[in-house]
């Protein structure tokens, strides 16, 4: 297997096509557009399909139908067409569709600008469409995990028959870095659905359907979605701990906020400075027990994202009150830079008093 | 004895909702007929709208997924590009196709889907109540036009086949109306003929149908079948719009 030097929106372009995904609907916008024009031209020469939609709207129903047809499809898009795709996604959740959608984020709210930006956290994790429901939400933080992550974002909505999503944003799009690809998945080789919409011959009508009048009826339908995502919940968890052994402080945060954060913890690690990192890869199921463990251990976590303050609820949600969470966040598409991330590190460390010995008694 | 009349295979043994007068049974079994007609039953997937007939999947006998509000073509093109061999067709009400999924229609009709629409036109949006659609008559009351559509508030009435018609990938295009038999009989050759053209790979097709809404439009059933014949062709009016098939006159392959 040999490494291929690539940006990230030909990475996930290319993860998904080996992951067996032949059908791509996709609508222009910046800063993601390089998806949709690298998947026009792979999906040609594996035999797919590609569709440049009139909207993000009517993607992702391109995407329901099919998905409703069996196949394996994704759509990608930045903040604004994400918003325009959320009816669609509360229907694929409804109607039990697996479907891929990547959101390579940007600064909003509104138009915002094409900066790299975390202000969809909310968006991806709570919802988003209508109705009672979740998406799982993947948060890659290089190259090689955008990949790795694509691909098992196709086994996970096949598993789960659920939408899920990848969360990324403008800078993990543009940027290049070595990847190793798996060998191909071909999409004949995948288990048959039994639930499609192929026609009925020789087996009675199907359908696929959202709308269930009945209270009692969709109430059922509700909870039989509850159980999944709790059945999600159990196996799904996915993090990274970095230098967390003997931190007495740790530092939350995913994707690129999580780059930045390593080589701020990398910098003040220089200095004596005990801090560690715990990434979500899974921002939808959140890891909140690992996450509470470490708040127990250090009762000092520092929620570091580029956004106004949203993940840091989920990490106050983790620590239940188990000792301090503070919050950095920059929003609007600016990106803070390591010595930035890594003074206000040294701003809560020293300021808790946690170079003394003392102030992590509890600890033994 | 020989039997002359019978329920088409592609349809349910069931009670139907819809309102006495109401047009949608009769296309629901014009509908049935030229799939079964055709032979492509068990090929054969429809696309409910949200409207009156969100329950379609209730009466036809063939695979049906569910859309969003006029999202039902996106839906149909997803369907119809994974399994080209498939027969797809939508159903779709008048807000549906022509309000809120007018990007929708006209953007699949453009790419030249291979997909076979069924554009119900009864001026009203049925089953929220009655309030005005975009096809809604100037003059015409509505719940949301209580004194009457007035152009100068809410527009005039949108002829929707007429704008795809300009479409390049838009084949065959026809309005029809099921008030009378003769009328009924015209129709059931226009929707046989849209299936037609998606067998032969040709492009987009659509039928109209005016229908009659007799709950909302507050009208005697047989006061609506004259209204739409006196007052609601004179605005849309019957005939083929578009038809690039090159087939004869009785909607046969040439």
């Amino acid at each position: 297997m040999t490494k291929r030097l690539m940006r990230g929106s030909h990475v996930l372009g290319e993860a998904a096509v080996r992951a067996g995904c032949r059908y791509y609907f996709g609508y222009p916008i910046t800063p993601q557009n390089e998806v949709p024009e690298y998947m026009s031209g792979r999906l040609l020469e594996v035999g797919g399909t590609f569709v440049q939609a009139e909207s993000e709207v009517a993607s992702i129903n391109m995407v329901m139908g099919a998905a409703m047809a069996g196949a394996r499809v994704m759509t990608t898009s930045s903040s604004p067409g994400v918003s325009l795709k959320q009816e669609g996604i509360s229907y694929l959740a409804g109607l039990e569709l697996p479907a891929v959608i990547a959101n390579m984020m940007r600064g909003g709210p509104g138009l915002g600008n094409i900066a790299p930006a975390q202000g969809d956290y909310f968006q991806a994790t709570r919802g988003g469409g209508h109705g009672d429901y979740r998406c799982i939400v993947l948060a890659p933080a290089s190259c090689q995990e955008l990949c790795d992550l694509t691909l098992r974002a196709f086994d996970l909505a096949d598993k789960y028959r659920n939408p899920v999503m990848i969360l990324g944003d403008g800078m993990m799009g543009q940027m290049m870095e070595p990847v190793e690809f798996p060998e191909p998945i071909d999409p004949a080789s995948l288990p048959a659905k039994d639930w499609t919409l192929t026609g009925a011959a020789g087996r009675p009508q199907r359908t696929i359907l959202s709308l269930l009048l009945d209270p009692k009826v969709l109430e059922a339908h509700n909870y039989k979605l509850t159980r999944k995502y709790d059945a999600i919940t159990r196996a799904e968890q996915d993090w990274e701990t970095y230098l967390c052994d003997d931190a007495r402080l740790v530092v939350v945060a995913f994707g690129t906020a999580a780059r930045i954060a390593k080589g701020a913890i990398k910098r003040v690690r220089e200095m004596g400075v005990k801090v560690g990192l715990f990434r979500p890869k899974t921002l939808w199921p959140f890891p909140y027990q690992p996450l509470a463990e470490l708040a127990r251990d250090t009762r000092h976590l520092l929620a570091f994202e580029m956004n106004s303050g949203q993940m840091v609820e989920d990490v106050r949600l983790a620590a239940a009150g188990q000792g301090e969470v503070y919050f950095y966040g920059r929003p609007g598409g600016v990106i803070p830079t390591p010595d930035e991330v890594a003074h206000q590190i040294s701003h809560y460390y020293y300021g808790a008093g946690l170079d003394q010995a003392a102030a992590v008694a509890h600890r033994a | 004895m020989k039997k002359i009349f019978s329920k088409p295979q592609s349809l349910k043994p069931t009670v139907m909702h819809y309102c006495p007068g109401c047009g949608h049974s009769i296309i629901h079994r014009l509908v049935a007929e030229a799939i079964d007609q055709l032979g492509i039953r068990e090929r054969t997937i429809g696309v409910p709208p949200a409207g009156c007939a969100v329950l379609a999947y209730n009466y036809f006998d063939v695979d049906m997924g569910e859309a969003p509000h006029g999202r039902a073509l996106a839906v149909a093109t997803g369907l119809k590009r994974v399994q080209p061999d498939k027969v797809v067709f939508t159903y779709q009400g008048d807000g549906d196709i022509a309000a809120i999924g007018t990007a929708e229609t006209i953007h699949a009709a453009n790419r030249g889907e291979k997909l076979t629409a069924i554009f119900v036109n009864n001026g009203t949006y049925g089953m929220t109540g009655g309030q005005m659609a975009p096809t809604t008559l100037v003059g015409m009351g509505s719940t949301t036009t209580p004194q009457g559509r007035n152009p100068d508030r809410d527009g005039t009435p949108l002829d929707l086949t007429q704008m795809l018609a300009v479409a390049k990938g838009s084949v065959y295009l026809e309005r029809v109306a099921v008030n009378s038999p003769k009328n009924i009989k015209r129709a059931a050759a226009a929707i046989k003929k849209a299936f037609q053209v998606q067998l032969d790979g040709l492009g987009f097709a659509l039928v109209e149908v005016l229908s009659m809404c007799p709950t909302n439009w507050k009208m005697e059933p047989v006061k609506s079948l004259e209204w739409i014949d006196q007052t609601m062709t004179q605005v849309f009016p019957l005939g083929v719009i578009k038809d690039l098939t090159g087939y004869d006159s009785k909607g046969e392959t040439a």
